[in-house]
């Protein structure tokens, strides 16, 4: 592992790469923290930039840099005005913004900003020891268990869906496999699906569909609901410092939901929302008399536990990420698209084919999170103010660069007319409640999963890889109960809710 | 009926569509060597469409989801058809009408010009009039961007209307 760092710093700390993680954070700050933008819209936005770079390393860490801004301007937003950027920082605001209407905006940003820093560090520090490991167990995997694992994957994004989602979050995925298929396929050249139109030969471009699925929505949601972009200055920003006596009260909150955060990023489908919700409840359930009572009216605690968590659980998503290669959030899904394209495949074989990528992106993150916490802390205050750039200026800017993201590097106006066209799909889809990482997930994972499938098939002349092979069948039987579990306890809340109402 | 469930009858009928292409016509041009294996270009498509057939059953007839009053859902973060009448519905079909007409307008008027174009025109959709701040700040901005990815990140944009160039 140390040699491992060694090349990782060697490779990470060049004046450009450092100068990639600044720029990182600094946009992915300033971007997260307009309302509407997600991490997830920002690092497709940036996908064209990264690949005109070149250096798969550079790409990543400037990318990475993007995602922990982009978390952190989230939680600055939340603070200020209530407004989060991100779904992963909602419950931030539960007490940020209490803090900040009583006058103690800049205590409440400097908790978030040490929160976040350390939960981040030691999200890393957790990576860096589970990463080696899993990745070293994932060497054993063949094909058949490849495949096996990205149907357990797909099925736990289901299945983290929610309560009734289950259903739709399967539809989204069997939507993104199916256009997957679109175009050439690996196993021949056939073109498939694409009714004889030349711009589908190639299949749907995985930027174009990243934006129209969350990018677009989001940006038109802004526009008919005008109380969703609330822009304003916001408190004034002073005094920065926190207390001897509050650091010693927050320091548990932080251990605790840094290490609970990580493992629920570590889920698929899980991820920064979650975590930073479960780790409110957990603390708000910990906490004892007067504390208790606190929460939800600017306790510190209430403000810590949410902020380590979802940077915590950020470093999490990335070891299903860099050891299997199978993304487990819309968001890492957005990043394995973009290391597809610099012709880096994730995996297992990553840190032994290319360590000095993978050892690479570690150390970035621990320099990303000192970076944030050094160059955002002072300038807070400062960035604070695009948040005043009123929004009929802003929302063009937003969807002239949605537009931007699919149109650079291919040059071909049909890409925006598909774009605009699956983007209107998109927000249908959103007003009817249906979840949209699914898609992207899958449609990322497709190829390879069919790629995956048609190995094992051939190997095997047929079917039979799944009864040879235990792991592969104790892998699908997972991935079975994974599905019907929560439907089956929906059903059985159900039976109890109608016999209760009988018995009334 | 609720709009989730007209989704669901959508994604079938879409299934079986791609299930008829699956099935029926897509293995008509696979040459006779490839019939030998045992995996054909259309098998995995096969098994998504009944999947995807299945799976759209189960949400067209399944139970009605009860919203649950889960911290997971923030109010104001969500889209709500219930609201569907309080939202601005007019400014966000005219500004995809815009980016529609934006995407047209690219090649024959150039990088420059219908970048500027846009940029005005989707401020003054959302209500903006001050045209002596709107005209140089789009100018400016659709300027700078073209510099950005052309000179320094080396992407082609053509800038001016095809006849100039």
């Amino acid at each position: 592992m140390i040699e491992g760092l060694l090349l990782g710093l060697a490779a990470a700390v060049t004046p450009f790469n450092l100068m990639m993680v600044v720029m990182g954070c600094v946009i992915g700050t300033l971007i997260g923290m307009l309302p509407g933008l997600g991490p997830m819209s920002i690092i497709a936005i940036m996908i064209p930039i990264a690949i005109s770079i070149g250096d798969p390393a550079s790409a990543l860490i400037l990318l990475s840099g993007v995602y922990y801004g982009a978390i952190f301007g989230g939680s600055t937003s939340s603070i200020l005005l209530n407004a989060p950027g991100v779904a992963g920082t909602v419950a931030t605001s539960f007490d940020g913004y209490p803090m900040a209407r009583k006058g103690m905006a800049g205590k409440a940003l400097t908790i978030a900003a040490v929160a976040s820093f350390a939960g981040g560090t030691i999200g890393t520090i957790l990576l860096m020891i589970f990463a080696p490991a899993l990745s070293s167990v994932a060497l054993l995997f063949h094909s058949a268990e490849y495949f096996a694992l990205m149907v357990v994957g797909l099925s736990a994004i289901a299945a983290f869906a929610g309560t009734g989602q289950v259903g739709k979050a399967l539809m989204m995925t069997i939507l993104g496999l199916m256009m997957g298929t679109v175009g050439e396929g690996a196993l021949s050249n056939m073109p498939r699906f694409t009714f004889g139109i030349m711009e589908l030969q190639s299949g749907f471009s995985f930027i174009t569909l990243a934006m129209a699925m969350f990018a677009l929505p989001e940006a038109l949601f802004l526009v008919m609901n005008p109380g969703r972009a609330a822009t304003g200055a916001g408190g004034k920003i002073t005094n920065l410092r926190i207390s001897r006596a509050e650091a010693r009260t927050i320091a548990p909150v932080i251990g605790r939901q840094s290490i609970q955060g990580f493992f629920i990023g570590v889920l698929p489908g899980a991820g920064a929302t979650i975590a930073s919700f479960l780790g409110y409840a957990v603390e708000r359930n910990l906490a004892k008399g007067k504390e208790q009572e606190e929460f939800g009216h600017g306790s510190i605690k209430g403000l810590a536990a949410p902020e380590s968590a979802n940077n915590a659980a950020c470093s999490g998503s990335f070891v299903p990420l860099l050891t299997l290669g199978i993304p487990g959030s819309g968001t890492t899904a957005i990043l394995l698209g973009a290391l597809l394209a610099l012709s880096v495949t994730p995996g297992p074989r990553l840190m032994i084919d290319e360590p000095d990528v993978f050892w690479a992106v570690i150390i970035s993150m621990y320099i990303g999170n000192l970076v944030l916490l050094m160059l955002n802390l002072p300038l807070i205050p400062y960035i604070a103010k695009i948040l005043t750039i009123p929004r009929q200026y802003l929302i063009p800017f937003i969807l002239f660069f949605t537009l931007m993201g699919s149109y650079i590097g291919q040059n071909n106006s049909t890409e925006l007319l598909i774009l605009v066209g699956f983007g209107v799909i998109a927000t249908i889809l959103r007003f009817a409640d249906y979840p949209l990482a699914p898609l992207l997930i899958g449609f990322i994972l497709g190829t390879m999963m069919e790629d995956n499938f048609a190995r094992a098939m051939q190997l095997y002349r047929g079917f039979d890889f799944i009864l040879e092979r235990p792991m592969t069948l104790a892998l699908l039987v997972l991935a079975a109960i994974l599905v019907v579990l929560p439907s089956y306890r929906a059903r059985r809340a159900r039976l109890r809710a109608a016999v209760v109402a009988d018995g009334d | 009926m609720a709009l989730d469930r007209w989704i669901a009858l959508a994604f079938i009928t879409l299934c079986c569509v791609y299930g008829y292409a699956a099935f029926f016509t897509m293995d008509d041009s696979l040459p006779p060597i490839l019939r030998r294996n045992p995996i054909w270009p259309s098998t995995f498509p096969k098994m998504l469409a009944v999947a995807g057939i299945i799976v759209g059953l189960m949400v067209l007839f399944g139970p009605k989801t009860v919203k649950a009053d889960s911290p997971a859902k923030p109010a104001d973060g969500t889209m709500d058809i219930a609201k569907l009448r309080e939202y601005q519905i007019i400014p966000a079909l005219a500004l995809v009408g815009l980016m529609l007409a934006y995407a047209m307008a690219l090649r024959p008027l150039g990088f420059l010009g219908s970048t500027t174009l846009f940029l005005m025109l989707g401020a003054m959709i959302l209500g903006e009039r001050k045209l002596y701040i709107l005209i140089p700040v789009s100018a400016l901005a659709a300027w700078s961007i073209w510099y950005l990815v052309q000179e320094v990140l080396g992407i082609f944009l053509r800038p001016w209307p095809a006849f100039m160039a």
